[in-house]
């Protein structure tokens, strides 16, 4: 217990020391996951809302599908990317295997069946009688996309948080594709797993305080926007 | 002009508009009466090509938009406007609620400023630009949703309940806004309601709508007066519906047996012919049996059988031979000393009946 307690106040040390490694690990954590996150929004969102808005057959297979994937295991997520990006892999040649590059990939991938369902979620939200109220109005097929992702757009904004979450807090994909290389592909959750059997607490501590502080400005951020 | 030739509608198995046609002229209120679930809300979004028909023929200004593709039906849709019985109000200001039909036709930022604020003016809301549309009354939101969408100009407002979840008095506003923009800009108006009053107000001609089937289309006087069948008559508030047949008929006016019982009509109708009597409750008057005679023709006495009231009227059921429905102000019924099984002396004219062959 009595090294639990000194793990948390070394912890505190380090953090408000802004220890360089700390702050190194935390910032590519972040960059990675924000770019994740950005990029898989871009792939998201219109998916989401071709789905949505578009009638086509094996519609309902698909939405279980992606549904299913909420609970994409993490690791198999690094998986499929090991293999894709993996020297005999289709995309061996890349280069990305073990590069923060590769580590975006595996979020990218892990997150957009939550995404895309969130998006589902988002929009099935908007009441019919509002879209005939925009159809009705003189909407064009596209005024009509745009104005009903508008509308929904706080709800799709609390799918991208959500997917965000997933990204910064996974470790399996990570540690996988990233290889957990000091000072290039080392982020908060790897970072976390390395120091922990190593034995080295109080950075594991540190980083994990940290890494709950971004889930809670997260979830934060969430809160309000589904207060509006 | 709009125009339903056997227009048919079904949703998966259930048909819900039975082969309906009807014409609608240009300036014109038309008003569509029926109950919940009778297709009214159905033809309004026909009209809007929200939905397609399943048969049939929908033409707008001539134009057969039953089988238009997706871009030629905007441009035929963006000359009509639809409110919905539930307005919904879009993020932002009331500015923006009202500005958005205009800026999806690409309107220039001025006239829009100019348009907008003329538009919430006509409903009464002038100044309310800036509010968040989310936090009006539910009748401030109607007349938003009107403003939204007189103002891209339309040749067709289509008005489904617009009234339906309001108060009184923001009822009031909005039938006399109605009639305020079809005197000012000679639109046509296309309303749903299934409030028969309403409908007497604002149109100037009525469909009456039931189960999915027009039973009657007509001025407020023809389908309140002269229903053409006892659906109709029953939908306009017709409680006395007697079936018999001509005994005599003098010029016109004709003596007609019910149930062993005589009354006079007026109807064209020979001797012989099997016809239903159609009579409104509020044509029935009454007296103490004084002996004084009135100027109605059919005069009875029956007894009061049913007592059921209605704010300042009461509704009784008398049977006076045949079983007749009447209205009484609460005040007369005390003034006459009314009460349940006592006799009562009755009237009614011979043309407040009203006379159809019975069809088979």
């Amino acid at each position: 217990m009595n090294e639990v307690i000194e793990g948390i106040i070394q912890a505190i040390q380090l953090i408000v020391s802004l220890d360089q490694e700390v702050l190194e690990i935390t910032a590519k954590s972040l960059l990675i996951s924000l770019t994740a996150t950005l990029i898989g929004s871009l792939i998201a969102i219109p998916i989401g809302g071709f789905i949505h808005f578009k009638e086509f057959g094996g519609k309902r297979g698909l939405v279980t599908i992606i549904q299913t994937l909420y609970a994409l295991p993490t690791v198999l997520a690094g998986l499929l990317v090991y293999l894709l990006l993996s020297r005999s892999g289709p995309f061996g040649f890349l280069g990305l295997m073990f590069t923060p590059t590769g580590m975006v990939i595996g979020q990218i991938v892990l997150i957009i069946p939550l995404m895309i369902g969130m998006t589902l979620i988002a929009l099935s939200g908007v009441s019919q009688t509002k879209q005939d109220t925009v159809i009705s109005l003189g909407a064009t097929e596209t005024q009509t996309v745009v104005t009903i992702v508008k509308e929904a757009r706080f709800a799709i904004l609390g799918g991208v948080i959500l997917g965000f979450g997933r990204a910064i807090s996974e470790v399996g994909a990570a540690m996988m594709i990233g290889g957990n290389i000091r000072g290039y592909t080392r982020v908060l959750t790897t970072a976390i797993a390395l120091e922990t059997s190593m034995g080295n607490l109080s950075l594991s501590i540190a980083l994990g305080i940290i890494l709950l502080a971004i889930a809670m400005v997260v979830t934060g951020i969430l809160f309000l926007v589904q207060e509006r | 002009m709009i125009e339903f030739e056997h227009v048919v509608k079904n949703f998966g198995e259930k048909e819900v508009l039975k082969d309906t046609s009807f014409s609608i002229q240009n300036g014109e209120i038309f008003t569509f009466i029926g109950p919940s679930g009778s297709g009214k809300t159905t033809i309004l979004r026909l009209i809007d090509m929200l939905e397609r028909p399943t048969s049939g023929a929908i033409s707008i200004d001539g134009i057969n938009v039953s089988t238009l593709k997706d871009r030629d039906r905007i441009t035929i849709r963006r000359k009509m406007s639809m409110v919905f019985q539930k307005p919904s109000p879009l993020r932002g200001s009331v500015f923006d609620n009202v500005a958005i039909g205009l800026v999806f036709r690409n309107i220039g930022r001025d006239e829009i400023q100019a348009r907008v604020p003329e538009a919430l003016e006509l409903v009464g809301l002038k100044g309310y630009e800036e509010r968040k549309a989310g936090t009006l009354s539910g009748g401030e939101m109607q007349r938003v949703a009107i403003a939204r969408a007189i103002s891209t100009k339309p040749d067709i407002l289509l008005l489904d309940e617009p009234t339906a979840n309001l108060d009184p008095a923001s009822t009031e506003k909005i039938e006399n806004l109605i009639s305020a923009l079809k005197k000012r800009f000679e639109i046509t108006v296309v309303l749903s309601t299934h409030d028969m009053v309403q409908g007497q107000r604002l149109a100037d001609r009525i469909a009456v709508i039931i189960d999915g089937r027009i039973g009657q289309i007509g001025t407020s006087k023809e389908i309140f007066y002269h229903p053409m069948n006892r659906a109709v008559a029953n939908m306009v508030g017709i409680e006395n519906i007697f079936e018999g047949v001509v005994a005599k008929n003098e010029g016109g006016l004709a003596s007609i047996e019910v149930n062993g019982i005589s009354i006079v009509a007026t109807t064209p109708l020979p001797a012989g012919t099997p016809v239903v009597l159609y009579m409104r409750p509020e044509d029935i008057t009454f007296h103490v049996k004084d002996g004084v005679k009135s100027s109605a023709r059919n005069e009875f006495t029956g007894t009061i059988t049913k007592v059921l009231p209605m704010g300042p009227n009461a509704r009784l059921k008398v049977n006076a031979g045949i079983k007749l429905t009447a209205v009484i102000t609460q005040r007369s019924y005390e003034e006459l000393d009314l009460a349940l099984g006592k006799d009562i002396g009755l009237a009614f004219k011979a043309s407040a009946i009203h006379v159809v062959e019975k069809t088979a």
